[in-house]
Order: C-alpha cells, then structure tokens, then sequence
C-alpha cells in the first residue's frame, strides 16, 4: 500500500432486474492518490455515476456490490454496514452534486447548513465553527462571507450555490472527495471558475479528486489522470495527456475523434464506429424527391429588425407596477438563404426566446420579421400564416419531451403532412416511410412508440418530423446539448448533409462554441438579450471584436492535447 | 432495443401480462385480493337474477309470513330458510343486497363517469387556455370545495326536486342522484388536470404542434389528454368509492334511491330502525357489503396509484 487513499480493485455493481441481471460496473479498477484529480468519463449509461455511488454506499436497491473491493487508506470499506459507512461518508470522503439546486436545503440558511455540519465532524464549539464556516466561504471565493453566510440558498446564483456545496464538502476536511458531474448545469464562465477552484483545493490540501463527467473538454483541462469507461467496463486508464493525445482503445478513439475543436474545422465527424453504432442516412435519396422552391430574390431569407420580448416578471392590477423582463432587446440580424446561422450566448441570454418568435411560438412585443421578402409579424391569424409555417421547421433539444409519448412514431411524422394537406391517403404513409428510412431507422420504426428509442434516435426521429413538409428554413434549438458526444457527432453529420445537400438554410442555437464553429457560416453572439456581435465564424474566433466575445473564446476548452487520429482528411 | 425487434411479435394479452404493471399487480397482495372482491361484487349483483334466490321486487313471491325471519333459522310459520333473514316485508335480505348493490353501483359508475368528463374537459381548459378562464374556472372550483360534497349534492337534490313534476320523482330519482353526486366531485378531476396540463402544455412536443400550426381544440384532445390520463385513473378509482358511499349517505338521509329501487343506503336505512328490537341482521349484511365494496375500490385505488407512480417504483 502506498498512499493511495482511495483504490477500487474488481468492483462489480449488479442490478438485478425482473428480466435480467444488469451489470452496470463490470470489474473496474480505479486508484487515487491525495492531491490528485482523477476523471471518470464515459456516455450515459456507462457506470461513472454508479462508481461514485458504490464507493459512498449510496446504491439504491437493488443494486449492490457484486465483487471486488474499494479501500480506503489501506482499509477495505466496500463490506462495511449503513453505520460504518455513516462513520466515513461526509468525514473522510465528500461528494459534490450535479445541480447546486437540489443539493442544498432551501429552508435553512448557508450558515445553518455550514455550522451543524462543521460541529458534527469536529465537535467544535459554535464561536469557533462559525468562523471556520465564514473561513470556508472564504476560500470558495464568496465574496463579503460574513454576510452572505446568513442568507437561504435561493439568494445565491447557480455558480455561487455550487462554490457553497463545495464548501460543504470541505467541512470535514476529506481526504477524498467525489465531484459527479459538478459543472454540467452550470455556464462556461462559471464553469471555468468551479473547475479551477476544485483544482487550487485539490493541490492545496492535498485532497484526492474522483471527477465524474462526459465532458471532453473538462477531462483536458482539469484532470491529471482519466479513467474512460464504456457500458460498465474500464476501457483505458491512465495520465490525461497519454490517454487523450494517444490513445490506445478503440473506443477512446472514436470517443476522441467526436469531440468538435474549437481550433480546427472538420468537414465530417469521421464515423469510427465503436460497437456497431455507425449509422445509414441516405441523403441522395432525399435530395431527388425534394422540391425546391424558388430562391429568394434579395439573396436573404430570414430579416429580423429590432426583435423584442418582454415578459411579464410580476403581475399588478394598476399596470404602473407590473414588472417586465426583457428577454430579447432589439436584436436585428439577417439570414442568407442556404448558409447557417449561428446564435451563442449563456443561458439567459435571449437565444431560444429569438428562435421561438421566429418560430411563432412567443407573440413579439416590437420589431419585424421578414421571411422572403414577406412580412410575418404582420400576419395575425392562423390561416396567414399557414404558408410560412409550413416553410419552417424546428428541431427542439430534449429529445425524450420533444415526441408525444403517447403517439406512433408515424403518427408523429405524418402529424405536420396532413395538417399542411400537402399529401393524401397512401402517399403519406409512403412519406413517413422514406422519411424514416432515410433518417437510417428503417420503415418498421413508424409502428412503435418514441419511448421505445435511445436518445439520438429520437433526434433522429425529430429531424424526420421537420423534414416531413420539404422546408425551406430549419430552426436548431440546441439540438444536441441533450445527448453523448458521439450521438452528438451523428447527428451533426446528419445537419450538414441537409444543408449541403437540400440547400437548406439554417438557424442554429447553441451555448457551445466549438459546436458552433463545426456548423455555422455566421454567427452571432448574444448577452442579456442583446446581440452584441455578428460576424464569419472565422473571423469571429480568430479576431473577435467585442471584450463580451474574447471573453467566451477565452473560457472554451482548448483540447490542444487530443489526439487528431482520424481526422485527417476532414480538417477543412 | 435490438433484442426486442428480433424476437417474434407477441399478441397484446401476451404483451399485457408480461408487462411490468401486471408483474406489479401480481406481486402485491393486497391488489390481488381487492381486485378479486370487486370483481366478485360487481358480477354478483351484475348477474343478480341469476345468483338470488328470490325476486325482492315481485311481490307475488313474498309472503308477510315469512317478515323477520333470523339468518339460516327456519320460519316459524312457513319453515323457509334465508341465508341472511328477512325484513318486515318478507323480501330476502341476500336477494334485495344484491340487487340493491346494482343501484349503488351503477349509480357511482356514472356518477363518476359525469364528473370525470366534466372536470377533465374543465380542468384542460383552465390550463391549456390560462387566463380569466383559468381564473374562473378554478375560483369556482374553490368555492365549491368550501361545501362538503354532500351539502351539494343534497341542494342540487332538493333543486331538482322542485323542478321535476311529482308523478316523475321516483323515475327521476337515479338520474338526479347521478348529477348531484357528479357536480360535487368534478373538483378533483379538475385540479389534477389542470396540474398535468400546465407540465405537458410547457413540454416540447406541444411546442412541435403549435409550430405545425395546430389549433388549441386539437393540440388539448390529441396531445395533452392521452397524457394527462394515467392520475385520472386514479382519482376515477378512488371517486368511485367515496360516489358510492356518498350515494348510501344520500339514501340513509332519504333523499337518495326512492324505495321501488332500493340501494344499499336505502337497505342500511329501513334496517337501522329494527336494530334496537333485536332484527340485527336487517342493517348488518347491506352495511358489510357497502363496506367491503368501498373498501376494496379504496385498496385498488391505492395500489393503483402506487403502481403507476413511476417514483415509488
């Protein structure tokens, strides 16, 4: 033994189902020194979460520890009982939380929350915890702790609120402390801000850090060693920089290959399929049957001029003293017919609520829309807009709400058709079933249930819906922040090929600039309801003009270490 | 996914008792035996000129002779055994509970049937459309829930009966019952679904429809309801028990079945005035049968929810 403080040797968690034994962790090993941060990465479903779990005696029933061991300081605990793991759980090994939302009592205060803690570890007396909590605060970075150590959690941003769980975590000094996923909800900015407190803590206390995430970026930029795991088993293991900038597993490969650059652009994500996964979409197929319609005379699609919506924050009778929240702020930009748009921007910033006025899902409150020259803000009922609605198409982000559970997937496709009345009878079950088989489900899909697919089927199942009346203009709302990054590059192939080949014009939103860089001709960047900056992509990210942009380039991932391999011949 | 597809194609019992909700229903004992009971009352007094051994309601078949006989003891007179006696008039007290649960039932099947549809269609107004009709709507639900269900159902009851000629109240009388019970219970069905509507109508297939261009009749029958549905089912469970006591509550109080169609409220109330003179078994058995019904529904009701409740699982 060496001084190693946290080392899983076999470990094996089964669930036992009514149908069959699954096997979410499948003999993993995995060791942790002090001072080190170690990452766990690995797509949904691969058993990174229920290490975590595992190690803390947190499984929930009927899940249990199959085979192996997990030590701690040179003591086996993987056999302890519910008091034994109390003892240890929250003293020796901490656990930090996805969503700072739920992780924190909303009805005691950060003080109450930090004191009982503090003394229940260390038995100090209440002066003395006290400043040990307001000390902690300190150190998370809050500002002012004296005084914000008496307010409730909601008073706290999201940020903010995770910097308090991580001081929570401190309380008791650790010796190991497990992060599940603990920047996923969080923003970029904030992201980098977590992230490189995690590592000062790690460092200076000599705390050893299991980081459990799917995110690439954040693996290279944090962690010192990587674990990658794929459908319960430990693929590869060992230093960051060794196992991203030379990997040896294929599935590392693929999982690398996948990840979109933020310094490099490729025409194709290169479909190194791991596992069978490699998908079938026929675009040539597609494009034959597709009617074009005439391109706009001006060269432009979509203008927007002086966009605005309010919401209404707080309701009043006397309209003096409603509030109102601006959500998007005279924005103006214009689309040209057949390139992509991009919109970047931090949640909050007013990108959906742009797309979903466009998509005349949010009334406006000023500015026009043009589409084709037409303007659609003037048309007023249903039957005027028919025309326009049938032009455009929306693919939405969470693939598991964007698909009503309780209709057939054909159903779901034909949907759009027959409202429109573009097709009749038989003719729109042979639509459905192209659609389907083009989109690489085969035509059988259509008989079943969305729940019934993975997520990037789903998605896939989705864009077969837009595409179902031939549209002119696609609306992309974060299309992929929902799935695994080799979904995530599926379905990314499957854009660019509609927009090359279909000539499609594009708006796409999202919060991810690499993505973004990967899919956009133009892009422009939002904050706080207000566009700031529209500019090419690449003269965007080489020489962004606004302090507002440099400062997001800035917080993306730089990835200089990954691995290139295979991506060769589609650097553009 | 793909192991499911290669296996043959099962019919839909097979694929209904393979399911996870039958499994769950098999291995909950107390699902089984409730469902069971019901069952066996519900087709009991559905077959009830078949099981009774006598016809209450013709009267060429009662004998006065035969009034108060005790439960498996021979008539004095007539030397007749009943399984559970007889009231004054002679009539069988398992025949006339027999045929009184089919009133008690069909009377809480449509009651709740009336008050499902109505707060359903309410309930997903008030929450797709939002607004002053969402405020109407649920203020006057509110309102209502201030009064105990069956004050309500007792006004509209005397309402009734003064709108209704005399010579038709005893006709009448089933289908008033029905509305009063219905009116006073649409509440519940109302609030949950407004509930459900206000999640889905926010979730991203209702924003794909509106986008198609959808109107809001068609987005609230095709996508919302078949959504909202799983909790109704529930709550239907559950109404029907508290429907069918509160029909019994009804007519023990004597504004409920008129006595040419007796349920078992009515039973439990001609009972209760020999109960102090020894003739115990006139009010026992309707009063175990209204329990054990409003029990076993209850019981379902409950598991049901359970079952369904994808966080308890």
């Amino acid at each position: 033994m060496s001084d190693t403080v946290l080392d899983i040797e076999g470990l094996s968690v089964h669930f036992p189902t009514r149908r069959k034994l699954f096997v979410a962790v499948n003999k993993a090993n995995l060791a942790v020194e002090p001072g080190e941060i170690h990452g766990l990465v690995g797509e949904s479903g691969a058993g990174k979460s229920t290490i975590g779990a595992a190690v803390m005696g947190l499984l929930e029933r009927p899940g249990h520890i199959a085979e192996g061991t997990v030590s701690f300081k040179g003591e086996h605990i993987s056999g302890r009982d519910a008091d034994g793991m109390r003892a240890l759980r929250g003293a020796k090994i901490s656990m930090i939380f996805q969503d700072p939302l739920t992780s924190l009592n909303p009805l005691l205060t950060v003080e109450q929350q930090l004191v009982e803690t503090i003394q229940f570890h260390l038995k100090l007396s209440d002066a003395d915890s006290l400043t040990r909590a307001v000390a902690l605060l300190d150190r998370v970075g809050i500002p002012d702790p004296s005084e914000r150590i008496k307010q409730y959690p909601h008073q706290f941003s999201g940020g903010m609120r995770q910097r308090v769980v991580i001081a929570l975590a401190l309380c008791s000094e650790p010796d190991v402390i497990i992060a599940d996923e603990p920047t996923t909800a969080l923003d970029v900015s904030i992201q980098a801000q977590i992230l490189e407190l995690i590592k000062e803590l790690a460092r200076e206390r000599q705390t050893g850090v299991i980081l459990i995430t799917h995110d690439m970026g954040v693996i290279a930029d944090t962690t010192d060693k990587v674990t990658v795991m794929y459908q319960g088993k430990v693929v590869e293991s060992g230093t960051t920089a060794q196992v991203l900038g030379a990997p040896t597993h294929e599935y590392t490969k693929s999982l690398i290959a996948a990840v979109p650059r933020p310094t490099l652009k490729v025409h194709r994500f290169p479909q190194l399929s791991y596992g069978g996964r490699q998908i079938a979409f026929h675009i040539d197929d597609l494009a034959r049957n597709w009617e074009r319609p005439e391109p706009s005379k001006s060269g432009t699609l979509l203008k927007v001029e002086g966009l605005t919506k309010t919401f209404l924050a707080r309701n009043a009778i006397i309209p003096s003293r409603r509030k109102y929240f601006t959500a998007a702020d005279k924005v103006s930009f214009d689309i040209r017919e057949g390139e992509v748009f991009g919109i970047v921007g931090e949640s909050g910033s007013g990108k959906s609520t742009v797309a979903r006025m466009i998509a005349t899902l949010y009334q406006t409150n000023g500015g026009k829309i043009f589409f084709d020259d037409e303007e659609i803000t003037q048309l007023k009922t249903a039957k005027d807009l028919e025309s326009y609605r049938r032009q455009i198409q929306m693919i939405f982000q969470d693939p598991f709400s964007s698909l009503n559970p309780r209709m057939r997937v054909d159903e779901i496709i034909a949907e759009p058709v027959k409202h429109h009345k573009l097709l009749e009878g038989d003719a729109i079950q042979h639509r459905v079933d192209e659609l389907l088989e083009r989109v690489g489900l085969g035509s059988d899909a259509g008989r079943k249930y969305p729940h019934e697919f993975s997520g990037g089927q789903r998605q896939r199942i989705s864009i077969a819906r837009a595409l179902a009346t031939q549209p002119r203009f696609l609306i992309c709302d974060e299309p992929t922040s929902a799935l695994d990054v080799s979904i995530q590059a599926q379905i990314l192939n499957i854009l660019k090929d509609l927009q090359e080949h279909l000539g499609l014009t594009m708006l796409f939103i999202s919060h991810d600039l690499p993505v973004v860089r990967q899919m956009c001709d133009r892009v422009g960047v939002m904050r706080q309801g207000q566009m700031v900056e529209v500019a090419d992509t690449e003269t965007l990210f080489a020489a962004p003009k606004e302090a507002y942009t440099r400062e997001l380039l800035s917080l993306m991932p730089k990835l200089e270490g990954l691995s290139t391999e295979g991506l060769e011949d589609e650097i553009v | 996914m793909s192991d499911q597809t290669s296996t043959a194609p099962q019919s839909r019992l097979a694929k209904a008792l393979d399911s996870d909700f039958f499994y769950n229903f098999r291995r909950s004992p107390v699902a089984v035996v409730s469902f069971v009971a019901v069952m066996l009352l519900v087709l009991s007094s559905a077959f009830a000129p078949l099981i009774a051994p006598y016809d209450p309601f013709d009267p060429g078949s009662l004998d006065l002779m035969n009034g108060f006989t005790a439960p498996m003891a021979p008539n004095d007179f007539t030397g007749d055994v009943f399984w559970l006696g007889t009231d004054d008039q002679g009539r069988d007290v398992f025949s006339t509970i027999l045929y009184g649960m089919r009133v008690s039932l069909f009377v809480g099947f449509a009651a709740v049937s009336f008050a499902m549809v109505l707060g359903i269609t309410l309930g997903l107004v008030a929450g797709y459309v939002g607004g002053w009709v969402e405020t109407i709507i649920m203020r006057a639900a509110d309102v209502q829930l201030t009064f105990p269900a069956i004050l309500v159902a007792m006004l509209i009851f005397g309402i009734a009966k003064g709108v209704i000629p005399i010579q038709h109240h005893d006709q009448m009388a089933i289908w008033v019952l029905i509305v009063a019970i219905g009116l006073s219970d649409w509440v519940q069905f109302a609030r949950v679904v407004r509930g459900a509507t206000l999640v889905e109508k926010d979730k991203e297939y209702v924003q794909a429809a509106r986008m198609i261009g959808r109107g809001r009749g068609i987005i609230m029958l095709r996508h919302i309801l078949p959504n909202v549905l799983s909790p109704v089912l529930v709550i239907a469970t559950i109404s029907l028990a508290l429907a069918i006591i509160a029909e019994a509550t009804l007519s023990f109080l004597g504004v409920g079945a008129p006595p040419t169609q007796p349920s078992l409220g009515t039973l439990i109330r001609i009972g209760q005035g020999y109960l102090f003179s020894g003739e115990w078994w006139i009010i026992l058995f309707p009063s175990v049968t209204l329990l054990a019904l409003a029990l076993s529904v209850n019981l379902l009701g409950d598991w049901l929810r359970d079952a369904l409740n994808p966080r308890l699982q």
